[in-house]
């Protein structure tokens, strides 16, 4: 074995002959890693065939607003089954925009709130409640996202639309559209939630791995903690920070579930102009509209039209993780991990 | 830790600060205390709905679909489900992950190569799960793969949905925590150790397999009860991929394979179909699931952590 090895070593590589075990060894784990670069491409190839009618079909215009996009979702589900008079038509701006608006919201709130749990944890917190704030972060991440939205459905959608929605708006736009409790605000709510342990479980990682020494340079300046925390600490983390708040958008995106449970279920664009209570309109993001549809999955333009759905969030969350990868970079040139 | 060294006197008394920094602490506290809140609630709120609706019977019998809650079974099939689940994605997911988690570390050459399987594995960890899903239910609802799937009796299109398929799309989603635990472990074992296997003779192979990945085993620990923690919490998978079924079906009366082959639910599926979102509408029962999935989600994890906590007195390498 050993002399195997070593005679390997000496000997030029020449094509066709036999590998040794340790060269095997490193093939075989080399493939194994290279094969998972091959599941990526395979499942943005898989993804755009199957989504390509819908796009096809739309053009551009697939991003943009025009019409309702209830009645022509419902239209491409009933479609005939003649192939050549499937029904593709969507205009999925509703969509794409509630996305956003969750996401947007959701991202809006965590990140001061995330930053300031962070340096709590990190720096404020007596000893005793420190010690606690770690269980709670991870506790926060490991509830499933289904029980969010139990708890969201059962408890907060019921309470929202006892005390919060007037009974004249209500019946104003109940034409247009239903108002239950469920809708942009308690989506946003919940999401925020759910994206926040993840930013402060990054933020205080950051915030842990500061040099102690600028810290104390600064402190030795007669500098407060508050001032040495906020103008040293927090700046160090910068591109730890911006990682956070990549992967949380990436995971506020992604999620389903929860959001196919109390965001209204209704494809509506809330209105700005309706003022406080366009937080009331129900959404439907990307990935609950595909939850929703779940049923209708065989039924082959809506199934198409789910996975173009799908492949808008592939394309968004690659670009996301790529992107968050890339900001956690300079610190770690820095030789903060 | 590092905070306490800056921490110049003990009594650094706040009240002498500017107004501004007075304010920042107190939102910080503020922060703090409300996520506490936040957590406390849903504990309490979780476990004494979960208490007051759970009996030990809804644990052994096989749920129905009966309008009638006080008929509608308990929920033996999603709990089976559940571990079927979670045991056939993370067979699937610690192998691959621990091989990754290797190459990239010990071998990682070309280095270009090895960025871009790194950054592959954040791109998977990215992927929301809904998209995972349908990639698969595309996958194996093709004709070369469609031998794994259930098959509606008389139909003969594929639906693309099983024990199996969901378990192999269920392994993407854990699979980045053991990658990224198996990886972090083996960073922190020092070259020397690798040195002195190799110059005691030893091929690399060698070192990895007796010297390396028994000395990472907690860490390969930590990531396999996280993935598992992550598999255990996933419900799209499950409505996509699993059929949905309220009791398990197997496809054959094979033992092992038809169950595979076959649908069933899971803890995740049964919660959602159950709430007001799904058709079932049975809340009381919603709470009971919901409160079992979270014990175990959140025993996982603990676990996870207390595997993790204990490494840092575990292998003691001569620095």
């Amino acid at each position: 074995m050993r002399n195997a090895a070593l005679a390997a070593k000496l000997r030029p590589r020449a094509a066709g002959r036999r590998l040794t075990r340790p060269e095997r060894a490193e093939l075989w784990l080399g493939a194994l890693a290279v094969g998972l670069l091959a599941l990526i491409a395979g499942m943005l190839v898989f993804v755009f065939r199957q989504a390509w009618p819908s796009f096809a079909h739309n053009g551009l215009s697939w991003f943009l607003p025009g019409g309702n996009a209830n009645t022509q979702l419902a239209d491409v589900y009933h479609s005939p089954a003649d192939p050549a008079h499937y029904v593709y038509t969507l205009r999925a701006w509703p969509i794409l925009y509630g996305t956003l608006l969750s996401t947007g919201l959701a991202v809006l709130f965590a990140l001061p709130f995330s930053l300031l749990c962070a340096l709590f944890m990190v720096e404020f917190a007596p000893p005793g409640i420190a010690r606690l704030m770690t269980p709670t972060v991870r506790f926060l991440a490991a509830v499933p996202s289904v029980v969010y939205g139990l708890i969201g459905i059962l408890v907060l959608a019921p309470w929202i639309n006892d005390h919060l929605v007037s009974a004249s708006f209500k019946l104003d736009v109940k034409p247009i559209v239903p108002i239950g409790g469920g809708g942009l605000l308690l989506a946003t709510l919940i999401l925020t939630v759910m994206i926040v342990p993840i930013m402060i479980a990054i933020n205080a990682d950051a915030l842990r791995s500061v040099p102690r020494s600028w810290l104390e340079g600064s402190a030795a300046l007669g500098v407060n903690r508050w001032r040495t925390w906020w103008k040293i600490g927090v700046r160090t983390a910068r591109p730890a920070i911006a990682a956070g708040v990549v992967l949380a958008t990436a995971r506020a995106l992604g999620e389903a579930i929860m959001l196919a449970m109390v965001s209204g279920s209704f494809i509506f664009a809330p209105n700005p102009l309706d003022g406080l209570n366009m937080l009331l309109e129900p959404i439907q993001p990307l990935a609950a509209t595909i939850v929703v549809g779940a049923e209708g999955l065989s039924v082959k333009p809506y199934g198409q039209t789910l996975y173009a759905f799908a492949a808008v969030l592939l394309v968004s969350s690659m670009f996301l993780s790529i992107a968050g990868w890339a900001a956690r970079q300079p610190m770690r040139r820095h030789g903060v991990r | 830790m590092s905070a306490t060294a800056v921490r110049t006197r003990a009594r650094d008394s706040a009240s002498s600060w500017p107004l501004l920094d007075r304010v920042g602490l107190a939102c910080c506290w503020a922060a703090g205390l409300a996520l506490a809140a936040v957590a406390a609630a849903i504990v309490l709120y979780m476990g004494w709905k979960g208490i007051s609706q759970l009996k030990p019977s809804l644990l052994v019998t096989h749920p129905t679909g009966d309008v009638d809650q006080s008929k509608a079974g308990g929920f033996l099939d999603p709990l089976e489900g559940t571990l079927l689940l979670t045991g056939l994605g993370i067979l699937l997911a610690v192998p691959i992950g621990v091989a990754t988690a290797l190459w990239l570390v010990e071998y990682g050459r070309p280095a270009p190569l090895a960025r871009a399987v790194e950054s592959g594995v954040e791109i998977i960890a990215g992927a929301p799960s809904v998209v995972l899903a349908l990639f698969g239910l595309t996958v194996f609802s093709s004709s070369g793969l469609s031998f794994m799937s259930f098959r509606a009796s008389g139909a003969d299109e594929a639906f693309g949905r099983s024990f199996a398929i969901a378990g192999i799309v269920m392994s993407l989603i854990a699979l980045p925590s053991v990658v990224a635990a198996a990886r972090e472990a083996l960073m922190q074992i020092p070259n020397h150790v690798r040195e002195a296997s190799l110059a005691l003779g030893k091929t690399k192979a060698a070192t990895i397999r007796r010297v390396l990945l028994p000395s990472i085993r907690p860490g390969i620990a930590t990531g396999t009860t996280l993935g598992m923690g992550r598999i255990v919490g996933d419900t799209a998978i499950v409505v996509l991929l699993l059929g949905n079924t309220l009791l398990t079906e197997p496809q054959t009366d094979v033992p092992v394979l038809g169950l595979l082959r076959g649908t069933g639910s899971t803890l995740t599926s049964y919660v959602y179909n159950n709430s007001p979102a799904g058709e079932g509408n049975a809340p009381d029962k919603a709470y009971a699931a919901a409160f079992v999935l979270m014990v175990l989600v959140i025993g996982l994890n603990a676990l996870a952590a207390r595997i993790a906590r204990g490494r840092d007195g575990g292998p003691a390498w001569i620095r």
